[in-house]
């Protein structure tokens, strides 16, 4: 197997690696490779900052072991390769009556992402993380050996492995519970909200079994927190809808696309799409889940330093107070994007060191620009303040103590991937800068 | 009508984005090469895609008796017959430059073993009177380069033998289709210096599929390497000795 130099980033570009790659396209060849050359698995590179990263040492890009394995139609439970994506299982079962459980806002993550950074997705106040649906993992691990990893059997190894970031071990294969959908095609309803306060009611009342809000971060005083809200089902029976033509951003916009001008000139006509009243329409599954996806490359906008996906989640008790904070200072500071989405989410979680918690998530992007690192450290200490989390998968400028004093299981975290790595073969840049194990190179 | 599709050397990733794509369309694939945990894989994701038939074959370029074995088992098909061939090796030129033994498996996994099994395979289109033969060969066949010229004349004489079986299988109501593709994404290529315009797997499964549909005889993918080849072909042979490219 040969290695590749290269440098390579997460989906922001802002932090970027040098090191040798590996991209086998057999399992005999990822364990041939295993006897002399370990590192840690990548994807496809969608998580944010350096989730994916390990500058100046060795990762394998998994992203061509992309197999479906087998598949019972009575249960429902598929095995597939870590390197598949969620979108190519979702376009390939969707007409045969099943989807995953969660899938995240793109569909472009692998199955072995997905796991590492046990995502969550618009249906997350219901049906919980990505994890919650993982029945079983192939672990290829620091010693040569393949275990299988179960929540019964290996509770600690199969918690640390689920949003484990890659720190136990290579992800083969993993077998999932799909559910069953009657259709591809989604019944959507959007309406405006004109305020933080109207947006919070609305997502309390909402029953809808997808539920996600597009929020204006430029707005100010009485409209600080408008938007619009999502609320989707999956169709009983199949109509017509049309899949949006794929488009692609050729090259590096020019950093005055993502002025705050023109970012509020985009929301406010954005805002207006939908009318006063609401509206309701059928939209195909993919565009749904991953509205982005149809434009190829679109973290060009940016332009080419890249941009930054602040997330945060804040518990019930303090997300109003927290979230009107964080809205000020995001249009006080006009640095936002149009990129802002917020949700309810529950307290389904499946790993240590998993994101969700019972309470509201805000997601905006950010253009890296000189004033973008302060304003993200602001709503850093807000989330802090507030008891809540910040994602890693889309975390790049978190402070190592912070990111301690919001995941609490931590110790359990290290103690458990330590015993699995003893030394470090799979650390990552993530893993050092946030010092999420501590282990002397 | 069912349509068959045997894809030797299945392991790799173009025939891979091929036989997908063929499942996709709801033809059945027999994945033939040597790694059979691989093909196993490979055969339950087509199976899942929506092959009627995924079964995994052995095949090995250097051993021409496990042919019959493939034969006996397209025979239990009905509708067309079709092959595509992904085979092929291509070691450094300067290991070959070392042990000149090395062009033997070089000759045999790119041009004579899979022109053998197009050889015992031919009558079975003749016989059905239609089917097609996919032959991948490559751009490093149309002119011998001082960086892979091993490789390359061992796809030139495949390519000459393809025309030839063109010429064979057209009166019978068959048809040949030679694809000649330019870098692609695979492991064969993965962290070769000097890559440019290159395209993925999946890219070249796609014009394949439609150059069958399409009954084209010689295809370049991505297509401008028809265009980059012209130009390569016609460099006065004077000049091109002296060039590096």
């Amino acid at each position: 197997m040969r290695w590749k130099t290269a440098e390579y980033t997460g989906w922001g570009r802002v932090l970027k690696a040098t090191g040798d790659m590996a991209r086998p396209e057999r399992v005999s060849a990822l364990k041939s490779l295993w006897a002399d050359s370990k590192g840690p698995a990548i994807g496809n590179r969608r998580s944010y900052g350096d989730v994916c990263l390990n500058d100046k040492g060795r990762a394998i890009d998994m992203t061509r072991l992309n197999r479906m394995v087998a598949f019972d139609p009575l249960t429902g439970i598929l095995e597939a390769e870590a390197g598949i994506t969620l979108g190519e299982i979702t376009q390939v079962f969707a007409t045969k009556g099943w989807i995953p459980h969660v899938v995240p806002g793109t569909g472009f993550v692998t199955l072995g992402g997905a796991i590492a950074n046990d995502v969550h997705g618009k249906n997350h106040h219901g049906a919980g993380s990505f994890g919650q649906y993982v029945n079983r993992i192939n672990l290829l691990g620091a010693n040569g050996k393949t275990r299988i990893v179960t929540p019964g059997d290996t509770p600690d190894l199969f918690k640390a492995t689920i949003g484990g970031l890659g720190q136990t071990g290579v992800i083969l294969s993993a077998e999932i519970q799909l559910k069953p959908c009657a259709s591809a095609i989604m019944d959507v309803r959007e309406n405006r909200a004109e305020g933080l306060d109207e947006f919070l009611a609305m997502l309390d009342r909402s029953t809808a079994t997808y539920c996600v809000g597009w929020i204006d971060a430029t707005a100010k005083g009485s409209t600080l927190g408008r938007g619009i809200l999502e609320e989707a089902e999956i169709r009983d029976h199949t109509v017509q809808a049309k899949l949006s033509r794929a488009k692609s951003v050729p090259r590096d916009a020019p950093s005055f696309a993502m002025s705050a001008p023109l970012v509020r000139l985009f929301n406010a006509l954005y805002y207006r799409r939908v009318p006063q009243d609401g509206r309701r329409l059928d939209r195909p599954m993919q565009d749904f889940f991953f509205p982005l996806d149809r434009i190829h490359n679109v973290n060009r906008l940016y332009g080419k330093n890249g941009f930054h996906q602040f997330q945060c989640v804040l518990p019930d008790a303090t997300a109003r107070e927290g979230l009107a904070e964080m809205l000020r200072a995001i249009s006080k500071a006009g640095l936002a994007s149009p990129l802002a989405v917020i949700k309810k989410m529950g307290p389904g979680r499946a790993g240590f060191m998993s994101f969700p918690m019972q309470g509201y998530t805000l997601a905006v992007d950010f253009q890296n620009r000189p004033r973008a690192a302060g304003l993200i450290a602001d709503l850093e200490e807000i989330t802090l303040k507030s008891g809540g989390r910040i994602y890693l998968a889309k975390d790049a400028l978190t402070r190592a103590d912070s990111i301690a004093e919001m995941y609490d299981e931590l110790p359990d975290f290290t103690r458990v991937v330590n015993a699995a790595d003893p030394k470090g073969v799979f650390l990552t840049d993530m893993v050092r800068r946030l010092k999420l194990r501590k282990i002397k190179p | 009508m069912n349509q068959s599709w045997v894809i030797l050397g299945a392991s790799s990733a173009m025939a891979r984005g091929f036989a997908r794509r063929v499942a996709d369309q709801g033809g059945s694939v027999f994945l033939a090469g040597r790694d059979m945990d691989d093909l196993r894989a490979s055969a339950a994701d087509c199976a899942l895609r929506g092959a009627p038939v995924a079964e995994a074959l052995v095949f090995d370029a250097r051993k021409p008796v496990g042919f019959q074995a493939i034969y006996d088992r397209l025979a239990l098909e009905d509708g067309m017959l079709n092959v595509a061939v992904f085979v092929g090796s291509m070691p450094d030129q300067s290991d070959i430059d070392k042990d000149p033994s090395l062009i033997d498996g070089v000759v045999t996994d790119s041009f004579t073993g899979p022109a053998r099994f197009l050889q015992g395979f031919a009558p079975m289109i003749e016989e059905r009177g239609g089917g097609t033969v996919v032959g991948v060969g490559s751009v490093a066949g149309d002119r011998g380069r001082i960086g892979n010229y091993v490789y390359g004349s061992a796809k030139a004489g495949f390519a000459t033998y393809l025309s030839g079986l063109r010429n064979r299988l057209t009166r019978a109501g068959g048809h040949v289709v030679t694809v000649k593709p330019g870098f692609v994404d695979t492991g064969m290529t993965w962290g070769l210096p000097g890559m440019f315009l290159v395209a993925t797997p999946d890219d070249v499964a796609r014009d394949i599929l439609k150059a069958v549909e399409k009954k084209k005889n010689v295809i370049y993918t991505p297509f401008f390497w028809r265009y980059i080849m012209l130009i390569i072909r016609h460099i006065p042979e004077a000049i091109f000795k002296k060039m590096s490219i």
